[in-house]
């Protein structure tokens, strides 16, 4: 396999929340435990219901919050190590809303040639030129460099956020549902240049995404995520037709059907998410699980190597345990 | 491509939509601003007097017709030209005071006054109230806190009544009337920067230069500062309104501005024993100062629809 261009080593990130006044504050563990590996250009999807910790993930990856513990390497230096521009040079974001994201008041070629300002580059007059080239790539026209964001459609504006998170040519790009604020005819449009840019510079992503449709576009590989922790990790193929982990099955099966007549599906979740300050003992999935035994309550399940990646579950311990046993 | 070649103003490896073009389509941003300043009832207005009341302020020299000290007590009270009284005469157009002093000068030296007071008022409580906001609203937490309770220890204290002391017990000047007030009036620049940059903060595209490694300062100055400035620019007039009408509490109480200057708030004061005998004496230098709040409220209010954003088409 290529290498690794982002590894995460068992982080967690705590929060404090207070639970009122004169009262201790509690932890909340929005990332509890994480292993994730980046290989060189790979799209790994990132999916898990809202809640999870994805977002909280993602920052930390950025740098833009420090993990409460473990470790953060790109291109195998310590990311502590690493300064601000640094990690901006290697990692950088695209976010969901291309509303939010683009600053107001300033004008798309402002906006694009922001990283060339802030990596402090020596060469002011290249900055129209190579702002010019990067908006070529993903193809926005030329003549709304002096424009401002208000005067561009939802997906041109995604354009400009992702003309200005490559234009310092970074090797990992986390996408932060790119695509989930635009229009349904827009989505692919983006997409395909995603991956595009993908294959002519060699990039890397990390996608966060909802839509599973869009996770079996662009995905490499799958890491599913249930309350701060990675259930089930693997190849694509393997994890979308042979879901191992039962959120992930459950997680596949809610995917809507084109005929009417087959209904909403049951994922036999429920509608109760887990209050992540007080997590269900054992399994934290235990509460929600069709396949629940009396021992998910006690015991917390731990990793189980499969063929492309790995699965938290139970179930599959104790057939390791018999596989063991037998051998 | 024949005529490409020719032209010369198409930019090279420009595609169809490109090439040539961008002129046509485009008007100047100047342009546009220009149209949206002008179509905006409002600013003109506010516009336009403020800018009579600038001009009198500054050519006061040039354009009254006396000296504003000159006392003449033979020639008091001459009302203004409207009215129907023998003594009225061109040479004093708006009349004359209890001292004989001609009315029309003291009114235009007195902008002075209440421009300078109310600009330098707004800009030292603006650059304290806009630091203490800004900061707070963008660090959060303990800043936020200490800014919070600095803010309110503030509040508690009564604007007119801290002047008053102040005053009273550092001697009045022009100078002390502005750092009082400087000094007193930020709490609202504070509260309105505070809760803007908390608004603005939140939002991707801070993440999105944090990410980019821009440091705190950039981030500051050049994403957060001009999504904010629209509401800084209404606090600002209205600061400076409030600080003009404090400026003339303040001298018509007889601590701001000292006699023999002239400021419209002094005029009114001076004038308050005429009021019933002669009412024109405390209406004009009324009318200036209604006009100058006004337009100075009209302009702020103009000025944050026509930076606004949204209005950008």
């Amino acid at each position: 396999m290529s290498e690794v261009v982002l590894e995460a080593r068992d982080i967690t990130r705590k929060f404090m929340i207070s639970s009122g006044f004169m009262r201790a504050k509690r932890p909340l563990h929005a990332v509890n435990g994480v292993n994730l590996k980046l290989h060189r250009g790979e799209v790994l999807a990132l999916v898990g219901e809202s809640g999870c910790g994805k977002t909280t993930l993602a920052k930390m990856l950025l740098g833009l919050l420090p993990p409460s513990s473990g470790s953060l390497e790109l291109d195998g230096q310590p990311l502590a190590s690493l300064s601000h521009l640094d990690v901006a040079r290697i990692v950088q974001p695209i976010f969901q809303d291309p509303y939010s994201s683009l600053n107001p008041r300033k004008t798309i070629g402002n906006i694009i040639s922001l990283p060339l300002v802030a990596q402090g580059d020596k060469d002011p007059a290249s900055w129209r030129q190579r702002a010019e080239e990067i908006m070529e790539l993903v193809g926005l026209p030329r003549r709304v460099y002096n424009n401002f964001p208000s005067q561009l459609s939802g997906g041109q504006r995604q354009r400009v956020a992702i003309a200005r998170a490559l234009i310092n040519r970074p090797r990992v790009v986390i996408c932060d549902e790119p695509t989930s604020a635009l229009d349904v005819s827009v989505q692919s449009q983006i997409l395909n240049l995603l991956q595009d840019l993908r294959q002519e510079l060699g990039l890397t992503y990390l996608m966060i995404s909802h839509n599973l449709a869009v996770v079996e576009h662009m995905a490499t590989r799958i890491a599913v995520m249930y309350l701060g922790r990675v259930v089930e990790e693997g190849d694509a193929e393997t994890v979308y037709n042979s879901p191992r982990h039962p959120y992930t099955k459950a997680l596949l099966g809610s995917v809507l059907t084109p005929d009417p007549n087959l209904g909403v599906p049951d994922t036999h979740l429920g509608a109760a998410y887990p209050n992540p300050l007080d997590m269900p003992s054992g399994c934290t999935f235990h509460p929600r699980c069709a396949q629940a035994m009396p021992s998910c309550t006690s015991e917390v399940p731990l990793p189980v190597p499969t063929g492309s990646g790995h699965v938290e579950c139970n179930l599959y311990e104790e057939e390791q345990d018999k596989m063991r046993m037998t051998s | 491509m024949t005529d490409a070649t020719k032209s010369p103003s198409v930019p090279q490896g420009g595609s169809i939509l490109s090439s040539g073009l961008d002129d046509v389509l485009e008007p100047s941003p100047g342009s546009l601003m220009r149209k949206r300043v002008f179509g905006h009832t409002g600013l003109v207005i506010g516009g336009g007097v403020l800018l009579i009341i600038f001009l009198m302020a500054v050519l006061a020299p040039v354009i009254s017709p006396g000296d504003p000290y000159d006392q003449d007590l033979s020639r008091k009270l001459i009302p203004p030209i409207w009215h129907d009284s023998d003594k009225v005469t061109w040479d004093h157009p708006l009349g004359t005071d209890l001292l004989g002093r001609d009315y029309m000068t003291r009114l235009f030296y007195g902008a002075r006054i209440s421009l300078l007071i109310g600009f330098a008022a707004m800009l030292i409580s603006g650059v304290i109230g806009t630091t203490l906001g800004v900061l707070a609203g963008y660090f959060g937490g303990k800043v936020d806190m200490v800014v919070n309770f600095i803010i309110t220890t503030r509040l508690s204290m009564p604007v007119v009544l801290v002047a008053l002391a102040v005053v009273s017990l550092v001697g009045s000047s022009l100078t002390v009337v502005i750092w009082v007030l400087g000094l007193l009036i930020w709490d609202r620049f504070a509260v309105v920067m505070r809760s803007a940059t908390q608004q603005v903060r939140g939002l991707d595209f801070v993440a999105a230069a944090q990410s980019l490694g821009c440091s705190t300062r950039r981030i500051i100055l050049s994403e957060i500062m001009p999504n904010i400035a629209n509401h800084l620019i209404v606090i600002a007039t209205i600061e400076m309104a409030h600080a003009i009408l404090l400026e003339a509490a303040l001298s018509f109480l007889g601590l701001g501005v000292q006699p023999p200057d002239p400021s419209w708030g002094l005029m009114i004061a001076e004038a308050k024993g005429m009021i019933f005998f002669d009412a024109w004496t405390i209406t004009i230098p009324g009318i200036a100062l209604f006009a100058l709040v006004l337009s100075i409220n009209l302009l702020g209010d103009g000025m944050r629809d026509v930076t606004a954003p949204e209005n950008r088409n």
